[in-house]
């Protein structure tokens, strides 16, 4: 592949990424709008569109066009610039995050997945512990109480469980050996006895699977760990003093990052695109990416369902969750699938 | 020759960045400053080859010791640093010690016999490569320096630990009443704090 064609391939790729995850992220605000209501015996948006399916639309036009207050009592270079790192960290970490196989379109042979690389969970890890910076400074530079308590809240919150998702993910690094989420995918390969698939839940990281999955709500501010915006004791939280569109790029990003994991989820412990294939080329060309996108599809319900289920935590009971049940068993967890390892070696 | 560019560019940032850091007044725009020089330092790493270095220097640096700072910081909430006239003797002797310093270690490094040019790529470091060295060739410097965090963290909590502990504080009653004085005057100073950061 020359430079030229590379660059090209590349630009559209990106172009398409962003374009269906910004797409996902406002239909995933209206799945959610439209499940909690059903949860809640309500109905949900009805009235823009059919089904309202145009509601996303209706509310980006709104913020669009609202007045973007800059309220007088803020630090206003981190005022501004808050929101765009919550934004650009979370979209940053879709370059690494591979949907599928390779494919062939009009000569050029490429993965479905703007950048391979070695130490791709590693970039996912490292974007997402800078993207904190967006909230925690979110909540400083508003120079308000509310603000500067939700802030206070995240920082710490996605600190410590940050520390479990890590060492949940060591266990699936030591079966695959490998940091490149491709590479990942490709050791979770093929069934035992035909029918049961080689992921890693059912490798033996369902333990880390469900440590990952509570750790990642805690990550991404999901009740029932939405404490940094709790609207019944600190208003909004760290996103209180914001308004417009700069408060639209707070909502994008947690959306972003509720993909981020959710793909995450899927690629570590669900075999990634892994799925019956049938039919002709083409459609088995195109099969996988159906497949992980079911997979995403299940995550982002399954998080909408629990925010309609579960109350939110207290903040101690959070703290001690963390650390007092999700690291010892992550521990535990990273341990014993070292030993098992290491015997069956 | 992209390699070089974008080498000279980051170093730039780095530099800039750590000057920044001494410049700003306010401890938050000093920490971001860090970040900064944190960052550029890990582009770096990049350049040389040693890509898992550089993840875990945003990871470890950026990501969680940074945070932390910024985090008592905000819980701080440290206002501006006053600016003082300073001493003179500081500017009379300082600065040019400081430069001859500086001359004196450029002109060693410079005339040091064995001092090549390290290549793109020449450090390369996979992570398997890393893997092996931590926890084969250096075992057991590993480990003694993982007891000394220890050592750090058992020392942490001892200093931060409850009133109840017999070992920090002899007479627990005592303690209970300036825990509960404090709890009572907590709001007045933080209302004191929002209005002085709000007149800056």
């Amino acid at each position: 592949m020359t430079l030229g064609t590379f660059i090209i391939v590349s630009v559209i790729k990106i172009v398409i990424a962003l374009f269906v995850l910004l797409t996902g992220v406002a239909y995933t605000v209206w799945l959610e709008r439209k499940l909690v209501g059903r949860i809640q015996n309500r109905w949900g948006p009805t009235r823009v569109g059919p089904f309202g399916l145009l509601q996303p639309l209706a509310d980006g036009a709104k913020f669009l066009f609202k007045e973007d207050i800059t309220p007088p009592h803020v630090y206003k270079p981190l005022y501004i610039a808050a929101p765009m790192i919550a934004m650009m960290f979370a979209v940053t970490s879709m370059a690494v995050i591979p949907i599928g196989g390779w494919v062939t379109v009009a000569g050029v042979h490429t993965p479905l997945q703007i950048t391979d690389v070695n130490i791709g969970l590693l970039i996912i890890l490292g974007i997402t512990s800078i993207g904190v910076y967006g909230i925690a400074l979110a909540g400083w530079a508003s120079n308000s109480k509310y603000s500067l308590l939700g802030g206070l809240r995240a920082t710490a919150q996605m600190i410590s469980y940050e520390v479990a998702l890590g060492l949940s993910l060591v266990g699936v690094l030591i079966l695959s050996g490998t940091f490149s989420l491709r590479g990942i995918v490709d050791a979770q390969a093929g069934t035992w006895w035909g029918w049961l698939p080689k992921w890693n839940f059912f490798q033996g990281q369902f333990v880390a699977f469900f440590i990952y999955l509570m750790a990642a709500f805690a990550e991404t501010n999901r009740v029932p760990f939405d404490l940094p915006e709790a609207e019944t004791e600190l208003v909004a939280g760290y996103h209180t003093e914001y308004s417009a569109m700069k408060f639209a790029m707070f909502f994008m990003a947690e959306y972003a990052n509720m993909f981020t994991v959710a793909c995450l989820a899927s690629l570590l412990f669900l075999g990634g695109w892994h799925g019956p294939l049938f039919g002709p080329t083409w459609l088995q060309e195109i099969l996988p990416v159906f497949w992980f996108a079911l997979r995403v599809f299940a995550f982002i319900f399954l998080y909408i369902w629990i925010r309609g289920t579960l109350p939110r935590f207290r903040y101690d009971q959070l703290m001690k969750f963390g650390w007092k049940v999700l690291l010892p068993l992550a521990v535990a967890n990273l341990v014993i699938t070292g030993l098992v390892v290491a015997l069956r070696a | 020759m992209l390699h070089l560019i974008l080498f000279s560019v980051f170093a730039v940032i780095a530099v800039a960045g750590a000057l920044n850091l001494l410049i700003q007044r306010h401890p938050i725009s000093s920490a971001l400053s860090l970040i900064v020089v944190m960052g550029s330092l890990a582009v770096e790493y990049l350049l040389l080859g040693a890509e898992f270095v550089a993840a875990i220097q945003i990871i470890i640096y950026a990501g969680a010791i940074m945070v932390l700072f910024v985090f008592v910081i905000m819980l701080l909430n440290a206002g501006a640093e006053e600016r003082t006239n300073g001493s003179k003797v500081a500017l009379i002797l300082g600065f040019p010690a400081m430069l001859a310093g500086g001359l004196l270690v450029a002109w060693v490094l410079l005339r040091a016999p064995n001092m090549g040019s390290v290549n793109i790529g020449a450090m390369y470091g996979p992570p398997k490569a890393i893997g092996w060295l931590l926890f084969h060739d250096f075992l057991l410097p590993f480990e003694v320096t993982s007891v000394l965090v220890l050592i750090a963290i058992i020392g942490a909590v001892v200093l931060a630990s409850p009133v109840r502990s017999r070992f920090s504080r002899p007479q627990p009653e005592e303690g209970h009443q300036a825990l509960q004085a404090a709890a009572a005057a907590e709001p007045a100073p933080h209302q004191e704090t929002v209005t002085a950061r709000r007149s800056n």
